[in-house]
């Protein structure tokens, strides 16, 4: 399982980026993407959209089953992946490239550093 | 959990395993649902299907017995060929479906799915103390391959070192491949052209690997039912179950008009709903317990099974629906996560070879 140290992550499977620049990127882990298999569809949130940690705001369907996709952290969607609506693929080939979800703007980007490291959601994953 | 005599190529080839009816069972491979189901679709692709169950019915009276407790009909099965069957409950509902393969006048092979094969051990022994028949479980005896696709008939000859093109769809012919007897079904649940080879357990594994070094792709239960589901197959447990009235689906065909048990709660009763296929117009993907609405937004229906095919990227589905809207063509919705996604009433198959 690929699981870079320099992000952070949720025990739902999100990653999500050092917010240095007010930012966070978030998509789903390389062992989530290779737990649901083949992703054929994916709903994404609005731009604007207000939201909380642990709220559900996307879904990644596979070809058996549709996941929900909640925010790591509370604050304000400000892009979204308007790739996956053509090539949902994208999240197999590369969950933390082509593969990104969504864009936080978040409203206490110190909540981050309360997120799982590397090690303790390798752990988490295992455990499955 | 149960292990198919092929449980170790599985994990050797990466499949994830999860428990299908009680048996560790490679969902897919490495290479993927879509990949597997393309390769059945282009080329061919084989399944370990093991696990399912191999009943035997024999004796003076096996026809008889056979006419009274399935639906379709043993007495125009001509000996080596089979046929799709189902096997009705007292209520006009559904055990199980089955495939009958007829070996000899008063010998019979009916396979069963996996997860309800000591239900139609039940069911039909249940019958069996007023005919001359006997009833042996041989699901230990027998491993179970599908080779599918437009390539299956060229390979399988290719491994077998006999032509076998000219076997008709649902004849049997007993065939060595590497020396160990195989006795080969044309038949299917993919739509394609294919093969089921039916091994002595223990020989399975060599009968697998010789295939795959021909060729054909590993493919997994996940393939299997996104395949069966484009070609328009139901499945025990999704299309049909303990009370579903085939007479009210689109498999009626089978159900034949001779005395059975349970006729009389199945033949007369009306179809209030009927099964149908919808492929989905709008964006989303039906799964199974969906709710189906008219076009005034009224619940009007149930999807079934659903998903996006691999092959033409559109989502389809198989559902219940109020009989009055159940014609080709009518325009219905799915809810999808609390959208009303347009979705139009088209009769399966949705892919034709």
């Amino acid at each position: 399982m690929d699981t870079p140290d320099t992000l952070r992550y949720t025990r739902s499977h999100e990653w999500a980026t050092d917010p240095a620049d007010g930012v966070v990127t978030v998509g789903i882990t390389d062992f989530a993407q290779d737990q649901l298999g083949d992703v054929v569809f994916v709903e994404l949130p609005k731009v604007g959209t207000k939201v909380k940690a642990g709220q559900a705001i996307a879904v990644i369907e596979s070809v058996k089953t549709a996941s929900d996709i909640y925010a790591p952290l509370d604050g304000e969607i400000v892009a979204v992946n308007e790739v996956l609506n053509g090539e949902p693929e994208a999240i197999n080939a590369g969950p933390y490239e082509g593969g990104w979800l969504f864009r936080i703007e978040p409203t206490d980007p110190s909540a981050w550093n309360g997120l799982l490291e590397a090690s303790a959601y390798e752990a988490v994953a295992q455990e499955g | 959990m149960q292990r198919t005599p092929l449980y170790e190529r599985h994990r050797d080839l990466g499949a994830r395993l999860v428990d299908f009816a009680g048996w560790d069972m490679p969902i897919q491979y490495e290479s993927g649902i879509n990949q597997e189901h393309l390769a059945v679709r282009q080329d061919a692709g084989v399944f370990d299907v093991s696990h399912m169950g191999e009943l035997r019915v024999r004796g003076a009276e096996a026809m008889a017995f056979l006419r009274y407790t399935t639906l379709n009909d043993v007495g125009r099965l001509r000996v080596g060929r089979g046929h799709y069957s189902m096997l009705p409950n007292e209520s006009g509902g559904l055990v199980d479906d089955l495939y009958v393969y007829r070996d000899a006048d008063d010998d019979f092979l009916v396979v069963a799915n996996a997860g309800n094969v000591d239900t139609v051990l039940d069911a039909l022994t249940a019958h069996a103390a007023d005919f001359a028949v006997e009833i042996v479980d041989e699901s230990d005896r027998w491993g179970l391959l599908a080779l599918q696709g437009p390539a299956a008939a060229v390979r399988l000859e290719r491994v077998a070192g006999m032509e076998l093109t000219s076997l008709r769809k649902n004849a049997t012919r007993d065939v060595d491949i590497g020396g160990l007897h195989v006795r080969v079904a044309r038949t299917g649940y993919t739509g394609e052209d294919g093969f089921e080879l039916f091994t002595a357990w223990d020989d399975t594994p060599a009968v697998w690997d010789l295939l795959i070094e021909d060729g054909a792709l590993p493919c997994g239960l996940g393939a299997r039912d996104t395949l069966r589901l484009e070609a328009g197959f139901p499945l025990y447990g999704h299309e049909l179950t303990s009370t579903t009235n085939p007479l009210c689906t689109p498999f009626a065909w089978v159900v034949k008009d001779k005395p059975f048990f349970g006729r009389d709660a199945m033949w007369g009763a009306p179809c209030d709903q009927r099964l149908v296929g919808l492929k989905v117009t709008g964006r989303g993907i039906p799964r199974q317990g969906y709710t189906v609405l008219d076009a005034d937004g009224t619940s009007v229906g149930m999807v079934t099974s659903g998903t996006l095919s691999p092959l033409t990227r559109e989502s389809i589905a198989m559902a219940w629906i109020d009989s009055s809207l159940a014609r080709d063509g009518t325009d219905l919705a799915v809810v999808v996560r609390a959208q009303a996604v347009p979705a139009t009433v088209t009769t399966p198959p949705f892919y034709t070879p």
